[in-house]
């Protein structure tokens, strides 16, 4: 494992086979008698928030509590795009607190990348989203979720047919979603209206369709991603109306799915947009797991990174046989 | 006045010759060996190419108003010690450089520094707002004598605007030098469109945005019959119109950076803002066809686009930094390993795209003049065996945001002759 978890781009598929079996391993421990394990007891883990998202902090802070780390959150009152405090200032605070580990969210692409190798800090970055560039921690739950419903929660994902939906222009998490499940053996096909891929997409290793009917027959797994209502407003598509017609996933359009799929969301969900409520309340919509899978993976993430540990569930039983 | 003896320098590269500087001119060419006079000193040029003062299209000296970034003085020093013997200072100040005051101002700093000439470009609108015109007329018949008028680092969007502002010039014979830059198209934009702005989540600038406003303004240019400059061509759909428009005997002229001769859009990978500027390093296509352009002639001109920043606006995340590069104390260098190195162009042509051509595009007198007996002294003595690292604090620059940082580059400028003095001897300031 690397030192940072920056992009997807960083992980081999045994990095991230490691970090699935880990988070499995993490699933099962935390359910157990022992709710929270002392592997990271007097480690610091800094949430640096630049941008809201309650969700994804809860998430984090979660799991670095579940491993019995300190954790700071540190809400950064607007990016220096919108001339808060510098990215640098902030990053010194925060070393000169001792964080081990910063998990940061930036509306900027490529922030946590500058924050890892600008020389600013010394500890771990991990990425919780930056811009539209990367959400490597949302993937690897993605991952995990897709794994455990379609190979049985073990290896890695050869073959699994993987459909994202939406507005792949402006999605961290579909281009880490990308990254990743191709490192793992799927096939992923794009399926958005021709604005919303980015030019240059052709290069993805993923197929691109323009139509959402044309794959449902064949697809396990399909993950919708929000589609903000303002991209109207720059003519990314008319109206919201005909783009739910055209990309929304209905309750007919779920029925032509194979019996096995799964319907995937990063959520929070746009109900009636690019999800009809059934759709989102029917049993194969995962999102609820997803929620659920993001605390063990982020744990996973967080002690492979600070743990430091090679054999990683090794030390794991021991820890557990000990404390 | 101090006569200066040049002994063995080889004028754009040929038979080394001795070049005896008097009175601010080049009073005599003598066969090499030949005695010094005696009140004359000696400046030993044996291997060292001789070429007429650099000239520069594009320049930000900042000043007035951002004096942290550069001041006259400091951006003419480093003009100094990358060659040049005039600059043209661009109009984006503060306030702008779009009334006879401001332009005047500017040319006074220049002539009190006293270390190459420097012409202020004007703005072709008021504030480069792009609403109205601003006093062009002014500004060319103020002391400053302004021929090139920009709103750079804005577009003159406004296709009426420009038109009139193609036709209004031809009264003294200026140029309007477009930023090409379509607004709607690069609203955000933060690095070239194209796989690398995909895979880094970065809001795209498209070539076309540069192209549409080519294509329309050589339109425009050849409509009224006014005179086009092209700033910064950075693609080669832009190549492809400008040559075609000179081709019809269109009155364009075009520039092309350093930067864009040899740096793409995979250095963004590093999201480091060193990298980030505007128009943005492109593909690796593009580089070869801006080096073949210039090569025959299709772009007139190398221009630095020298566009100092404070360590702040670029030593933060990508999205928040300031566009720009530090461009005049390596600009010759970058030519020369691009241009010469790879055997694109000889130092006859350096002479031409570097000085000849852009001194004729400013108007200027006294620059960009053959090395010749009775011409005015400004030259430039390089050694082009040398090689340097690049050490953005070694730079004369008030700014540091060289994206050449630690790169070994050939050609080293030795002594830069400004109006018959020296401004630099042994590579240092004189
Ligand atoms: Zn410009």
């Amino acid at each position: 494992m690397t030192r940072h978890l920056l992009s997807c781009e960083d992980l081999t598929a045994e990095d991230a086979i490691l970090i699935l079996d880990t988070a499995k391993r993490l699933g099962e421990l935390s359910t157990g008698p022992m709710r929270k394990l002392p592997t990271l007891r007097g480690r610091t883990v800094v949430n640096l928030f630049f941008e809201d998202s309650t969700r994804t902090r809860i998430s984090f802070e979660a799991a670095a509590k579940r491993l019995s780390a300190d954790v700071i959150n540190f809400a950064a009152k607007g990016s220096s795009v919108e001339k808060g405090e510098s990215l640098k200032d902030t990053a010194m605070t925060l070393e000169a607190m001792g964080a081990d580990a910063v998990v940061i969210r930036h509306p900027a692409s490529g922030a946590p990348y500058r924050l890892a190798n600008a020389g600013w800090i010394g500890g771990s970055v991990i990425n919780a989203g930056d811009g539209t560039h990367a959400h490597p921690t949302q993937a690897l739950l993605d991952a995990y979720t897709m794994r455990d419903h379609l190979r049985g929660g073990t290896g890695d994902l050869q073959g699994l047919r993987v459909c994202i939906v939406g507005d792949i222009l402006h999605s961290r998490v579909a281009r880490s979603n990308v990254s990743l499940l191709t490192t793992l053996g799927a096939d992923v096909t794009l399926v958005a209206p021709p604005t919303l891929l980015p030019i240059g997409v052709e290069e993805w290793p993923a197929k691109i369709s323009y139509s959402l009917d044309d794959h449902l027959p064949e697809t396990d797994a399909l993950m919708m991603l929000r589609v903000q209502n303002e991209r109207m407003n720059s003519a990314y598509f008319p109206s919201a109306r005909e783009y739910s017609r055209r990309y929304g996933l209905t309750a007919s359009r779920m029925s032509r799915m194979p019996e096995h799929s799964i319907v995937l969301h990063p959520g929070p969900i746009n109900r009636g947009m690019e999800i009809a409520s059934e759709v989102a309340d029917s049993p194969r919509a995962v999102i609820i797991e997803q929620v659920r899978n993001g605390v063990i993976t982020r744990m996973a993430v967080l002690y492979l990174l600070l743990g430091g540990s090679e054999s990683g569930l090794g030390d794991l039983v021991d820890e557990e046989a000990t404390a | 006045m101090t006569t200066w003896h040049i002994a063995g320098a080889q004028p754009l590269g040929g038979e080394p010759v001795d070049i005896v500087i008097s009175d601010g001119i080049i009073s005599a060419i003598l066969p090499t060996g030949s005695t010094p006079a005696t009140n004359s000193t000696l400046i030993e040029a044996r291997g060292l190419i001789a070429l007429p003062g650099l000239v520069d299209l594009h320049t930000h000296l900042r000043e007035p108003g951002r004096e942290d970034a550069e001041t006259v003085e400091s951006g003419c020093r480093a003009a100094a010690l990358g060659g040049f013997t005039a600059v043209h200072a661009m109009a984006n100040t503060d306030p702008v450089a779009d009334s006879a005051g401001v332009v005047e101002q500017v040319w006074r700093l220049g002539q009190t520094a006293g270390l190459c000439d420097v012409h202020p470009v004007g703005a072709v609108t008021v504030g480069l707002q792009g609403e109205r015109l601003a006093e062009i007329g002014a500004m060319a018949d103020s002391a400053a004598r302004v021929r090139i008028f920009s709103d750079d680092g804005h577009c003159v969007n406004d296709a009426l605007l420009m038109r009139r502002a193609l036709e209004y010039t031809k009264a003294f014979d200026g140029v309007v030098a477009q930023h090409a830059q379509e607004k709607r198209l690069t609203e955000g934009a933060q690095m070239h469109e194209g796989v690398v702005s995909s895979r880094l989540g970065l809001t795209g600038w498209p070539a076309v945005a540069e192209e549409a406003i080519i294509a329309r303004d050589v339109l425009l240019a050849e409509h009224v019959d006014g005179r086009l400059h092209v700033c910064h061509v950075s693609t080669a759909g832009s190549v492809e119109i400008i040559r075609h428009a000179k081709a019809r005997g269109v009155k364009v002229t075009a520039e092309v950076t350093p930067h864009h001769l040899m740096l793409t859009d995979d250095l963004v990978e590093t999201y480091d803002p060193v990298y980030k500027v505007n128009p943005p390093l492109r593909t690796a296509r593009d580089v070869v066809a801006l080096r073949a352009a210039l090569a025959d002639g299709t772009i007139d001109a190398v221009a630095t686009d020298h566009a100092p920043h404070p360590s702040e606006s670029k030593d933060c995340e990508w999205a928040a930094a300031s566009m720009g590069m530090l461009g005049l104390e390596t600009a010759l260098s970058v030519v020369i390993e691009t241009m010469v190195n790879t055997g694109l162009m000889g130092w006859a042509d350096v002479a031409d795209r570097m000085s000849i051509r852009p001194a004729r595009i400013g108007g200027l007198q006294g620059q960009g003049r053959p090395l010749a007996v009775g011409e005015p002294a400004n030259l430039v003595l390089v050694d082009a065996g040398a090689t340097w690292v690049v050490d953005p604090a070694a730079m004369a620059s008030r700014s540091r945001n060289t994206p050449y940082r630690a790169l070994t580059l050939p050609g080293r400028v030795v002594a830069t002759i400004f109006r018959g003095r020296p401004t630099v001897l042994e590579g240092r300031l004189a």
